[in-house]
């Protein structure tokens, strides 16, 4: 055979790989928003669930046992959901972190964006004040703090002259920072405000309702396609700031925008749950390891496996010792990191 | 035709003037080297000519167009860059990488053209039977090809390396160069190199441009460029510059061990 069309064939393999990885990972996914709608005390089939979803979406034409549907559509579905938006946009963030700044370290949590949210979210819990009041004081308060890190990390390494190792020192300063000023806010606070703040960093999807989930939804919506567009940009940019020039991207002001993206997808998460951050770090390495760093395959893939990965671990946190729920922050890191470490080990020795 | 040319170029970081008065030009065809000690500006001169960095003072000329003035894809669409790292993503294959330099022409979706356009660069420089592993599994030698090959496929005028034949072997340098050069004379491209090897240099490039301390201290044929003369002034060392092959190559001298009469 020709060698051209072997070497055409090997690359339409890896996309078929590629897209069947995706595609595997839907399905999984799938299956386990009908296992975690149907988890919980009250007693009806996986099959009924998905009925019942299917019957709230198409009232008529599908009928699902009424119990079934309000269980599902009032208590259950929407903190499933909210798992599925918060890991995806979680792992995505990361995914283009990692990207663009060219460290596996890097993420929204180790660049000082959630440990802002921290500080932001300890203010109002512990001194009272914000710039939202009501029932979003912490929520607004957590949003714009990590916005807040964002443009500092942003600021300070334009004013260095912007470049990857510049913004990786530029967060981990800033983390530090933030986590000093929690500190001392826990150190002043009563007990039951540092039991409150504890319990936020412990991270949750226990407080999702039907309008978080659209919020979180919609800035997805409205992010996530034009990371998909932007990918080969991702793709230069991710062999260094030299090649991406060369390559015709403009650097700099690609990194700002990226970089503005993925702090946005994740303050807008993690002010509604509070620090879950084992994901973005590392769903987009067990992608990788899986399919590669092709950001047009990568970037939902890596949303896929982070979706699971807090699903799944919110199923388990809200089933292990029933009716008693474990903050999923906690279980991720407990089934996620030995899960980790066996992947990268095995992939060192392969 | 001069595909790419720099006329009175300055640069300076913050306070510290690194490029005075830079004067050059490349055609289509030619290989031009850049050449001087290290700290002597080669770097931040193929930045500049890149739009990379703003020159201070003076012009850069890419197919007759002031590259300030073009988009960056435009630029990407004429001239490629080669740098002296060799990349990071470790587990991108070759024919990945390769296609990447189809990255000024692609938005999302890769046609059979672009892919048979990589085939043909792979098949340029040799890199067929390697189009399916992963770039970090092959030598410098192989990496370096694998990096010119994405700047072939890029379709520019101009090629603009930095330093494309550090930490290679002899045999791999000249495999290398022997590329550009070819490259070059068959394809009528314009390539600007900067090279320490100065052997290297004055064998394989038409026209060398010497620089020391920012400023332009020779340019022309390498048979008028190297000189014992030019290196005592621009390197501080004393070396014999032998003329005896089809380009004059230098050997360095170790002080006080040059023979009576050499």
């Amino acid at each position: 055979m020709d060698q051209s069309v072997v070497i055409q064939e090997g690359y339409a393999r890896l996309k078929r790989t590629r897209t069947a990885f995706v595609g595997g990972l839907l399905a999984a996914l799938v299956i386990l928003i009908g296992v975690a709608v149907t988890l919980g005390s009250a007693d009806y089939t996986v099959a009924e669930s998905y009925l019942a979803i299917l019957a709230g979406l198409f009232p008529g034409t599908f009928t699902a046992p009424e119990m079934a549907e309000i269980i599902v559509w009032d208590y259950r579905l929407h903190r499933v959901l909210f798992a599925v938006c918060a890991g995806f946009g979680l792992a995505v963030a990361g995914c283009v972190m990692q990207g663009i700044l060219r460290n596996p370290l890097a993420s929204p949590f180790t660049l000082g964006v959630a440990s802002a949210a921290t500080t932001g979210a300890s203010i109002a819990i512990v001194l009272g004040a914000g710039v939202v009041g009501g029932d979003y004081l912490v929520i607004g308060n957590a949003f714009l703090f990590a916005l807040l890190a964002a443009l500092a990390i942003y600021g300070m390494a334009r004013y260095r002259g912007i470049g990857s190792e510049t913004m990786v020192l530029a967060g981990i300063a800033i983390m530090y920072l933030f986590s000093a000023v929690t500190s001392l806010l826990q150190y002043v606070g009563s007990a039951e405000q540092l039991r409150a703040v504890v319990f936020w960093t412990f991270g949750s999807v226990d407080k999702s309702t039907w309008p978080k989930l659209a919020i979180v939804s919609l800035v997805l919506a409205c992010t996530i396609p034009y990371l998909l567009y932007r990918a080969w940009d991702l793709n230069a940019l991710a062999e260094g700031d030299e090649v991406a020039a060369g390559l015709g991207v403009p650097v700099e002001r690609s990194m700002i925008v990226f970089m503005i993206i993925a702090s946005l997808i994740t303050a807008v998460i993690i002010c509604f749950t509070g620090t879950i951050g084992f994901i973005g770090l590392v769903a987009p390495h067990i992608t990788r390891m899986a399919i590669g760093g092709d950001f047009r395959t990568l970037l939902p893939a890596s949303g896929l496996v982070g979706s699971l990965l807090l699903l799944g671990a919110d199923s388990v946190a809200r089933s292990v010792l029933a009716p008693q729920v474990l903050p999923v922050g906690i279980v991720t890191a407990f089934l996620g990191v030995p899960f980790f470490i066996y992947l990268f080990m095995h992939r060192r020795n392969a | 035709m001069a595909l790419i040319s720099v006329n009175d170029l300055s640069f300076a970081y913050h306070d510290r003037q690194v490029l005075s008065g830079i004067t050059f030009s490349a055609d289509a065809g030619e290989v031009l080297g850049l050449v001087g000690p290290n700290g002597c500006g080669k770097t931040t001169l193929i930045r500049c000519v890149d739009g990379m960095l703003t020159p201070d003072r003076g012009r850069v000329m890419l197919g007759g167009r002031e590259i300030c003035t073009m988009h960056r894809r435009e630029v990407a669409q004429a001239m490629a860059y080669v740098p002296q790292s060799t990349g990071n993503r470790t587990a991108a294959t070759v024919f990945e990488t390769v296609l990447m330099g189809r990255r000024p022409y692609l938005n999302w979706k890769v046609s059979a053209t672009d892919e048979e356009k990589v085939i043909a660069a792979l098949d340029l420089l040799d890199l067929r039977d390697l189009a399916l592993r992963k770039v970090a599994e092959l030598s410098g030698g192989e990496r370096q090809r694998v990096m010119i090959a994405r700047a072939l496929v890029q379709e520019t005028g101009t090629i603009l390396l930095d330093e494309p034949t550090s930490n290679l072997d002899v045999c791999h340098q000249m495999g290398v160069m022997e590329v550009l050069h070819g490259l070059a004379e068959e394809k009528g491209l314009a390539v600007v190199i900067a090279l320490h090897d100065l052997n290297l240099a004055a064998t394989y490039c038409h026209r060398l441009l010497v620089l020391k301390g920012g400023l332009v201290y020779g340019y022309g044929a390498p048979e008028e460029v190297l000189s014992e003369e030019m290196l005592r002034n621009v390197y501080g060392i004393r070396a014999v510059v032998k003329r005896d092959l089809a380009a004059p190559y230098m050997v360095p001298v170790r002080p006080g061990r040059l023979r009576e009469g050499v």
